[in-house]
This record gives structure tokens, sequence and C-alpha cells, in this order.
């Protein structure tokens, strides 16, 4: 029983260490072609941006209630040491992908990190694949695409309608709308992914009989799981704010608000259809759509491709690192602890890499004459299975 | 395995629609705000025609986004 508890306190503490990961992974999502655009300051951006974040988290729990959404076959013995696996591979994706300022899909990382530790823990027959594939990987692939149409469309659109405006009143009412557009994105994200932290927690006490099946979940986890987001999003994840904000295109107003009006779109209608998609690909979606729309109609491809690249990666990197913790923490405590420790090690290395060439509220906008936000040479360590993402990104 | 293409084949048709309709409502009030505004500094009336066209357009994006939040609660 003592084993249990300390091993379910552990879950919910890297639970809610995702969420933060989680938060300030997908700041950029909502904020980056606001603060690119100058319609809100940079601080002010993350600070509305977590409060709408916490917010979120109250407004439903649906998607918490089928958190894993029928990919992992809960009867098949998912029990916490599982998810812990699944939980460290997800966060130490996020943070590979962070340092290189690079909008990877949280979600994927998560959905990724559960598939590759069920396998491991419980057998492939845990993992309903046909599931993965209708509900997440084909809307994975489309919905960038439908968000790029559609901010393609709205940009013209909007350029066309206001051509004999003055510009300097066009621009004006367009950074308003941002507002607006850019609170209802942080508003649809802290709905989805605060939700998928809360999910993971009431999953964890469910299979240990702390809950009772099917439960909804407790109010202090939907505090805490909303307040882990919030925290993390105000901290703000200023490498991939850069790189969406500046590094796909040059966003002027009105195609800020015509990638936000896609993306919050598309997020809604696809949410409401009961689709796994991604915040961060549809936005990156919309801004290369709205980049193309524009008078200009001009996207840097080579970050466009790094992107697409990194989205393809992160569900297998995930699930290859979640594969590898879940068989070191199914030998026992000590297991767990070796994992634990592995991603403390690992959290901290990134964290100390990124401070060689910080990028914060005050640089954000600066664009570096490389593409490439972080050239830091990554450590060739592999002393734990943990650690394994920083050389798959060397390679 | 069966994939519902016609269920994302309208996911995606109404996105686009919704993505358009909004930003051009939203375009069309901030034009025709530039409108009044040209109106009122070159003393030719106070343009009302044109701030309650303004109105009309950002009540549709409001009742987009009122919209938008329903769906998000429900």
């Amino acid at each position: 029983m003592e084993h249990i508890t300390f091993l379910v306190a552990v879950v919910i503490v890297t639970a809610l260490a995702f969420d933060f990961t989680n938060g300030f992974h997908d700041t950029a999502n909502a904020m980056a072609t606001s603060i690119a655009t100058g319609a809100l300051r940079p601080k002010v951006a993350v600070g509305i941006s977590a409060v709408l974040n916490f917010a979120g988290a109250f407004l439903s729990v649906k998607v918490a209630s089928t958190i894993s959404g029928g990919i992992v076959n809960e009867k098949a013995g998912i029990h916490p040491s599982v998810i812990f696996a699944a939980l460290a591979g997800a966060i130490l994706w996020n943070l590979v992908t962070w340092l290189r300022g690079l909008p990877s899909s949280s979600s994927h990382a998560l959905y990724g990190g559960l598939i590759g530790a069920t396998v491991v823990g419980v057998g492939l027959d845990g993992v309903n694949f046909s599931t993965v594939v209708t509900k997440i990987l084909i809307p994975a692939v489309a919905s960038p695409v439908v968000a790029g149409l559609a901010a393609w469309g709205a940009t013209k659109v909007a350029y066309l309608i206001t051509r004999r405006g003055g510009a300097k009143t066009t621009t004006k009412g367009f950074k308003i709308g941002q507002m607006f557009s850019a609170s209802l994105v942080s508003l649809a994200h802290g709905t989805n992914d605060a939700q998928k932290t809360m999910g993971i927690i009431t999953l964890t006490l469910v299979s240990v009989g702390a809950l009772p099946k099917h439960a909804l979940p407790p109010t202090w986890v939907i505090a805490s799981a909303g307040l882990a987001i919030a925290l993390g999003t105000y901290m703000g994840g200023w490498r991939i704010i850069r790189s969406m904000g500046k590094g796909l295109t040059d966003v002027q107003a009105p195609q800020g608000f015509a990638a936000e009006a896609a993306t919050t779109a598309v997020i809604l209608t696809s949410s409401h259809m009961g689709y796994g998609l991604s915040t961060t690909q549809v936005v990156s979606g919309g801004i290369m759509g709205a980049g193309l729309g524009g008078p200009k109609a001009q996207v840097h491809w080579s970050m466009a491709r790094r992107m697409v690249y990194t989205w393809g990666l992160t569900l297998p990197a995930a699930a290859v690192v979640a594969g590898a913790a879940a068989f070191v923490a199914d030998q026992g405590t000590w297991g767990v602890v070796l994992v634990g420790a592995a991603l403390v090690a690992g959290s901290g290395t990134m964290w100390l890499l990124s401070r060689r060439q910080p990028v914060t509220a005050s640089n954000v906008n600066e664009v570096p004459e490389l593409t490439d936000v972080t050239p830091v040479p990554v450590p060739g360590s592999a002393a734990s299975p943990a650690t394994t993402p920083t050389t798959t990104v060397a390679a | 395995m069966h994939i519902n293409w016609s269920a994302l084949a309208d996911t995606a048709g109404v996105s686009f629609v919704v993505t358009v309709a909004v930003v051009a409502a939203f375009a069309l009030g901030v034009l025709a705000l530039g409108r009044r505004e040209a109106a009122v500094e070159a003393g030719s009336g106070r343009g009302t025609a044109a701030l309650a066209g303004a109105g009309v357009c950002f009540a549709a994006c409001a009742a987009a986004v009122g919209y938008g939040l329903t769906l998000i609660a429900g």
C-alpha cells in the first residue's frame, strides 16, 4: 500500500510537471502572432493567456472523462508506473523541442508516451491502433492544411475588403481584433490541454481504486491542473513564440487575425466532432496560410520543413522514450526512482543548455540571422534510457 | 478500419466557411469605421450610417464568438 501511495504521488507530480511544460510550450499557439504584430506587449500577452488557460480548465471536463480517448484500452491493465513512464517520455520530448525552438505538439507527445509505455508495460493489445489512425493521425495531417486554406482565404478576403480603407485605421482595427481572437485561442487551449492532465490524474486515481470507475475529476485535480498550465503559460515559451511569430513569415495584423480566426474555427469544429488534434499544428498551418495569402505571399520554407519533420517525429520519439522508461519503471520502486532521477537530470540539463542563448520577453521579436534558434551542442550522454531524446535530436 | 470521410469533409468545410465569413465581417466593420472617421474629418456629416454598419458587422463577429464559447463549455 505504501508503494502505491508513493507511486501515485509521483505520478500526480509528474502529470502536473507535464502540464507545466505543455503551458509554456503552447503559449506561442495563442500569442505568437499577437506579439509579432505588436497587438499585445509580450508580458501582457502571456499574462492574458495564463489567466484564460486557467479559466478554460474549469469550463468543461468532457475531454478529461474520456482522456485516453479510446487510444489505450483501460481494461488491459494500465497501472501507475505505465502512466508515469508515458509522462516522462512526453515531458522530455517537449523540453527537447522547446530547446530547439520547434513548436511540436504537446498532445502528440502525450499520446505517443501513452502508446509507447502501454505497448511495453501492457502489450500490443493495450493500444487501439485503429482509433489512433482515425482520431489522431488523419486529423493531424488534415487539420494544418484546412487551417492553412481557411487562413489563406480569409487573408485574401481581408486585404480585398480593406484595400481602399486607410492603412492606419485598418491596422489598428485588426490589432484590436487580434486581442479577442488570441484570447479565444487561449481559452480553447486551456479547455483542451488542461483536461488532458486532469484525465491522466483521474485515470491514475481510478486505477488504484482511490476513485470509483467513471468518476469525474475532483475539484482539487481541476484546480491544480489549471494552475500548472497557467503558470507554464506565464513563463512564456519565448523560443517557440519567436519561431512561430517571426520564423515562419512576416505577419501583419490582418494576417494574424485571419490565422487566429482559422485556428479557433478548426479547433472548435474538430473537438466538437471528437478529433484529438494538435493546437500547435493547426496554428502553424494557419500562420503559413496567412503568410501565403498576404500581399508579399511568402513563407520561410526551411522553418516550415523543420516543423513538419518535428511533427512526424513527435509521436514515435515520445513513444520510444516512454517505452524505455516503462521497461525500467516496471522493475519496481528502484526502477521508478531511476526514471524519476533521469527525468530530473534530463530536464535540468536542457534548462542549463537554454541559458547559453536565452530568449526572453525583451528579445522575442528580434530575428537572428540564422533560422536555427539554438545551435547548442547536444551532449551525447545516454547513461539512462530517459536521456535518449537528446541523442535522437543530435542524430 | 472505418474512416468517416464525410465527417472529415464536413469539419473542413465548416471551418473554412466560418473563418472566411467572420474575417470578412470583421474587415467590413473595420472598413466602415474608417469611412466614418473620414466623413467626420471631412466635415461631411457624422457618418452615422457607417457607424451603424460597423456595429452590425462587429455584432455578427461577437455572435460567432459567443457560439464558439457555448461549444467550448458544452
